[in-house]
C-alpha cells in the first residue's frame, strides 16, 4: 500500500460529519438555552423537512454521478399552479396532485434530456431550471400568492403528536431507504455510478436506470415543494429559489459522492440536511447578522465538497492498479 | 446438419463442441487483424490462446462475447450458429469472461457483484431482495470457488486474487459452460496462481470448458489441454499441449516476418552511444538521462539504466509490464518512493512542467486522450508546449508571426501533408498525421531526452517509416530517445540497444549485435513460475 494510513484517515472522514453536527448541537446550545428544546429541535426537524426529501431524491441522482439543478425551479412550478388553483376554488387535494405532476413531468424532461439527448446533466438541468423558472414567473405573473387556510392547516396538523411534515418526509425517506438497499434497482444504481462502462457491460439497462433517477428526483421534488407550501402559505417568485444547492450540500454533508457510487439516504443525506437547517436556525436564535448566512452556508459547502474531494482521491489510490502483485 | 429426433440431437449436442470458430474475419479501419483462424473447444477442455501482443487474442474474444462482429466466419456455440449482437446474447448461450481490468464493482458486497443482474426476489415478484436466498446462494458459489470471506464482505476490501475469484463464481452462477479467462495471474502472487490452478482443474471435471489466454507460457504449457498459437490474425499452430514445449511455441509466436522496413542508421550502431556520446565532444561525459534504481510498491522495482545522448533506447515487454508506467514516473507525472533521475548529470525533479524545461518530451501512448487537443488546429497544438516561449515582453502578447514561422518550420520538419491548413482541426487529420502533430510539438521545444509511448500504435506504415527516420535524425543531433514499443521487430529495427522489463523489473539488456526476437521475447515472458 502507498499510504498505510489512508483506511483510519478515511474513516476519520466519514465520521466528519457526525462530529459536525454534535459541534453545532454544542456550540448553539452553550450560545442560547433556547436551542436545545424539544420544540425547538422538533421545528428543525419540520424545517429540515421539504429540504430532506428533495436531498433525497438528489442522491439518487448523485448516486449515478449526475446532478439535478432543477429542483427548486420544479417546486416553484408546482407551488405556483397549485395556488392558482387553489385560489380559483380547486380543492386542495387535486391542487397537491398537480404538484406531484408536475415533479413527475419535470423529472421526465430531464431524464429525456440526459438519456436521450445524451446531454450532460449538470448543463441539462440547468436549462431545465431556467425554463421552470420562467414557466413559474409566467404562471404567477411574479406576483405573491397568498394561499388558502388548508395549506397551512396541512403543515400543522399533527398526528400522535407528531406533525404531519415529518410522517410524510418520514415516509419518503423510508421508502427510498429500502428502495436503495433491499431492491435490484438500488443496488443497481450503485453499481451504475461506480462504473458506467462495466455496467453496461455487466447487462444492466443504464439507460432505465438513468432515466429513473431523474423521474425520481422531480417526484421528490414535487413533495419537497408540497412541504414547504405547507409551511410557507404563499407562494413568492423566490419560492424553492436555492433548493437545488440545499439539497446537494446536504447529501454531500452526508457522505454522498459527487463523483457517483457512494452514498446513502440515511443516515447520510437526512443527517446532512438536519445539519444544514440546524446551523440556520440556530443563527436566528442566536441573533447572528444576516449577513453572514451566506459566508456560513458558503463554508459548509466547501467543507463538504473537500470532503467528499479526499475521500475519493484515498480511495482513488487504494484501487490504483498494480504492476505487480505484492 | 440435420437432426430428426430429440435423442440424435442431444447426442449431437454432446459430441460437438461448445464452441467453435469457422474462418474468422475482422478488420478494423482496413487493417486485418483475423485473417480467417479456425479452432474448437470442447466440453471439460481448458485450450491455451497464445501470441504476441496484437497477434489478434482479444478480438477474437470481443467477437465470441458480443462486443464485436465478425467480416466473415462463422461462430458455433452449443451446436447452433451464434451470431451474438451484445454481451447479453453470450451470456445466454453460457459464455462468461474474467477479464484482464476486472469487471467488478467494488462499492458493492461479493454477493451483490454476484447477482446484479439477477437478484432473488422474495416471493418472485415483489421487488424487494430477498437477502437470505441472496446470502445462501451467493455462499454457495463462494465455497465452490474457495473463497472463505463472508457473502456480505464489500469487493473492495479483497486482494486482486480474490476478486477473480468472484469474477470465476459469478460465472458459474451464471451456469456459464465456458469460461473465458484473459491473463488471469498478471496481478497475482504464485500461491493465487496456485489456487486458480486448483480451482480450474476442478471445473474442468465438472464439465466446464475454459479459454484460457495468457503470456505466462509456463503456466499454459501446465494448465492448458489444447494450445492455439496466433501470429498476426493467423493460426499458426495448434493441437494438444503436451505436443508443445516452451521454446517451440515461442518460435511459432515470434515466426519470420520481413514485411516491415526501417530506415538505415546513419551513426554507426555498432559502436553505438560511445561513439555519439564522444561525437558531442563540447558536452559533458554524463548521460543525457541516468535513473538509478527506481522504484514505487507495486508499479516499478529497483530500475536502473543509463541514455547516452545520440542512443535509441527501446524498452519491450508485454502490455502491463510497467513500462508506460515508467515513462509516466520520469515525466513527473506519477510520484516514485525511491530512486533517482538526473539529465545531464543534474538531479531531474518535480512536475512535467520543470521537467519540460529541461528538455525532457513525452509522446504519450493515447495520442487522442493523452497527446492533442482535438478539437484545436494544427497551429495551436504543435505551440502548445513552447507558447510560453513566444511571449513577448513586457505584457506577454504572443507573437503569432513567429509561432506561424515556428509551425510552418516544425510542418516541414515532421513531414505533415501539405493538404492539411494550420487551422485545420487535429480531429480531421489521420493517425500517421496525428503523431507527427504531436512530434513536431515536442520537437519544437528542441528536447535533449524525448521518450516515446508506442509511437506507431495505429499509424500506416509509410508514416511509421518517416517516423523512424525522424527518430534518428533527432537521435543523430544528440537527444536520447526511449522508445517503448509492443513490437520486438520495430525495437530490434530502429532502436541502439533494448531493455526488456517484465513485471515492473528490467529483466534483459540487449545491445544491438546481440538483438533476437526470441532472447527478447524470452526476457518479456515469465518461462515458469516457482
Amino acid at each position: 500500500m502507498s499510504a498505510p494510513n489512508s483506511k483510519p484517515f478515511l474513516r476519520l472522514l466519514d465520521f466528519a460529519p457526525v462530529a459536525l453536527f454534535a459541534a453545532v448541537l454544542l456550540v448553539f446550545g452553550l450560545m442560547s438555552d433556547k436551542f436545545l428544546t424539544v420544540a425547538n429541535l422538533l421545528q428543525v426537524l419540520v424545517q429540515a423537512s421539504s429540504t430532506a426529501v428533495v436531498a433525497t431524491g438528489m442522491t439518487f441522482v448523485l448516486l449515478t454521478a449526475g446532478v439535478d439543478l432543477s429542483v427548486g425551479a420544479i417546486m416553484f412550478v408546482g407551488a405556483g399552479l397549485a395556488g392558482k388553483m387553489a385560489l380559483g376554488g380547486q380543492p386542495l387535494p387535486l391542487c397537491l396532485l398537480v404538484m406531484l405532476g408536475v415533479g413527475l413531468l419535470g423529472g421526465a424532461v430531464n431524464a429525456l434530456l440526459v438519456t436521450r439527448l445524451k446531454l450532460v446533466a449538470f448543463i441539462a438541468t440547468l436549462a431545465t431550471l431556467y425554463i421552470g423558472r420562467g414557466t413559474g414567473r409566467w404562471i404567477t405573473q411574479t406576483r405573491a400568492m397568498n394561499l388558502p387556510d388548508s395549506f397551512l392547516a396541512l403543515g400543522s396538523a399533527k398526528w400522535l403528536g407528531v406533525p404531519l411534515p415529518l410522517w410524510i418526509a418520514g415516509a419518503v425517506i423510508l421508502v427510498a431507504q429500502l428502495v436503495l438497499t433491499h431492491t435490484p434497482f438500488g443496488r443497481q444504481l450503485y453499481a451504475l455510478g461506480n462504473n458506467a462502462e462495466a455496467a453496461k457491460k455487466a447487462g444492466l439497462r443504464t439507460t432505465r436506470l438513468l432515466a429513473s433517477v431523474y423521474i425520481l428526483s422531480g417526484l421528490c421534488a414535487g413533495i419537497g415543494g408540497i412541504l414547504a407550501l405547507s409551511q410557507l402559505g404563499s407562494v413568492s417568485p423566490k419560492f424553492g429559489e436555492l433548493y437545488e444547492f440545499d439539497a446537494i450540500t446536504a447529501a454531500v454533508l452526508g457522505g454522498t459522492s459527487l463523483f457517483g457510487g457512494r452514498g446513502k439516504v440515511f443516515p447520510g443525506t437526512v443527517l446532512g440536511a438536519v445539519l444544514l437547517k440546524s446551523i440556520f436556525n440556530g443563527l436566528v436564535i442566536v441573533q447572528a447578522d444576516p449577513y453572514l448566512y451566506p459566508l456560513i452556508t458558503s463554508a459548509i459547502i466547501f467543507l463538504a465538497v473537500l470532503i467528499d474531494g479526499l475521500r475519493c482521491r484515498l480511495i482513488d489510490r487504494m484501487e490504483r492498479r498494480k504492476v505487480f502483485g505484492s | 446438419m440435420t437432426t430428426p429426433s430429440a435423442s440424435n440431437e442431444q447426442r449431437a449436442i454432446n459430441d460437438e463442441p461448445i464452441v467453435s470458430f469457422a474462418a474468422i474475419e475482422r478488420s478494423f479501419f482496413g487493417v486485418k487483424v483475423l485473417k480467417g483462424v479456425s479452432f474448437e473447444v470442447g466440453a471439460g477442455r481448458v485450450v491455451g490462446l497464445v501470441g504476441e501482443n496484437g497477434a489478434g487474442k482479444s478480438t477474437l474474444m470481443n467477437l465470441l462475447g458480443g462486443v464485436l462482429q465478425p467480416d466473415a466466419g462463422q461462430l458455433r456455440a452449443n451446436g447452433r450458429p451464434y451470431a451474438p449482437k451484445n454481451p447479453n446474447d453470450a451470456r445466454a448461450v453460457g459464455i462468461a469472461f474474467v477479464h484482464q481490468e476486472l469487471n467488478l464493482f467494488p462499492n458493492l458486497s461479493i454477493a451483490e457483484n454476484l447477482f446484479l443482474t439477477d437478484f432473488p426476489l422474495i416471493g418472485g415478484g415483489a421487488p424487494w431482495i430477498d437477502r437470505s436466498a441472496l446470502l445462501a446462494r451467493a455462499t454457495a458459489l463462494l465455497h465452490q470457488v474457495g473463497l472463505v470471506h463472508g457473502p456480505e464482505t464489500l469487493v473492495e476490501r479483497l486482494p486482486p486474487g480474490e476478486r477473480q475469484l468472484v469474477e470465476i463464481a459469478k460465472a458459474l452462477g451464471a451456469d456459464a459452460r465456458v469460461i473465458i479467462l484473459d491473463e488471469p495471474t498478471t496481478s497475482l502472487s504464485s500461491r493465487e496462481c496456485e489456487r486458480l490452478f486448483a480451482l480450474m482443474r476442478q471445473l474442468r471435471e465438472r464439465g466446464i470448458a475454459m479459454i484460457y489466454i495468457s503470456h505466462a507460457l509456463g503456466d499454459v504449457l501446465r494448465i492448458c489441454d489444447d494450445l492455439v498459437v496466433l501470429r498476426d490474425g493467423e493460426r499458426v499452430g495448434g493441437g494438444e499441449a503436451k505436443e508443445f514445449t516452451h521454446d517451440r511455441l515461442v518460435s511459432l509466436m515470434v515466426g519470420r516476418q520481413l514485411n516491415q522496413l526501417y530506415p538505415e542508421r546513419r551513426a554507426s550502431r555498432q559502436v553505438g552511444s560511445d561513439q555519439a556520446a564522444k561525437q558531442a565532444p563540447e558536452k559533458s561525459a554524463a548521460p543525457r538521462l541516468a535513473v538509478r534504481s527506481l522504484s514505487q510498491p507495486g508499479i516499478v522495482r529497483d530500475i536502473s539504466f543509463d541514455l547516452a545522448a545520440g542512443e535509441v533506447l527501446g524498452i519491450s515487454g508485454l502490455l502491463g509490464a510497467g513500462r508506460s508506467e515508467l515513462a509516466r514516473i520520469l515525466f513527473g507525472l506519477d510520484p516514485c518512493v525511491s530512486g533517482e533521475v538526473r539529465l545531464e548529470g543534474r538531479r531531474l525533479d518535480g512536475g512535467p512542467r520543470r521537467r519540460i524545461e529541461r528538455g525532457l518530451a513525452f509522446l504519450t501512448e493515447d495520442r487522442r486522450q493523452e497527446g492533442l487537443c482535438m478539437e484545436a488546429s494544427i497551429a495551436d497544438n504543435i505551440a502548445l508546449v513552447t507558447l510560453s516561449a513566444h511571449g513577448r515582453t513586457p505584457a506577454r502578447w504572443l507573437d503569432f508571426t513567429g509561432i506561424k514561422s515556428a509551425v510552418s518550420r516544425m510542418r516541414e520538419a515532421v513531414r505533415l501533408s501539405p493538404k492539411a491548413t494550420d487551422a485545420q482541426a487535429v480531429r480531421t487529420l489521420s493517425g500517421g498525421n496525428q503523431q507527427k502533430v504531436v512530434l513536431g510539438k515536442w520537437l519544437l521545444a528542441e528536447p535533449k531526452v524525448l521518450i516515446l509511448d508506442e509511437p506507431t500504435r495505429g499509424i500506416d506504415v509509410g508514416a511509421k517509416f518517416e517516423i523512424y527516420q525522424l527518430i534518428h535524425q533527432l537521435a543523430d543531433r544528440g537527444a536520447g530517445v526511449l522508445v517503448i514499443s509492443s513490437e520486438i521487430e520495430e525495437l530490434i529495427g530502429i532502436c541502439d540497444r533494448i531493455l526488456v522489463m517484465r513485471q515492473g523489473e528490467i529483466t534483459g539488456e540487449f545491445r544491438c549485435d546481440e538483438f533476437d526476437r526470441e532472447k527478447i521475447l524470452g526476457a518479456a515472458l515469465h518461462s515458469s513460475r516457482a
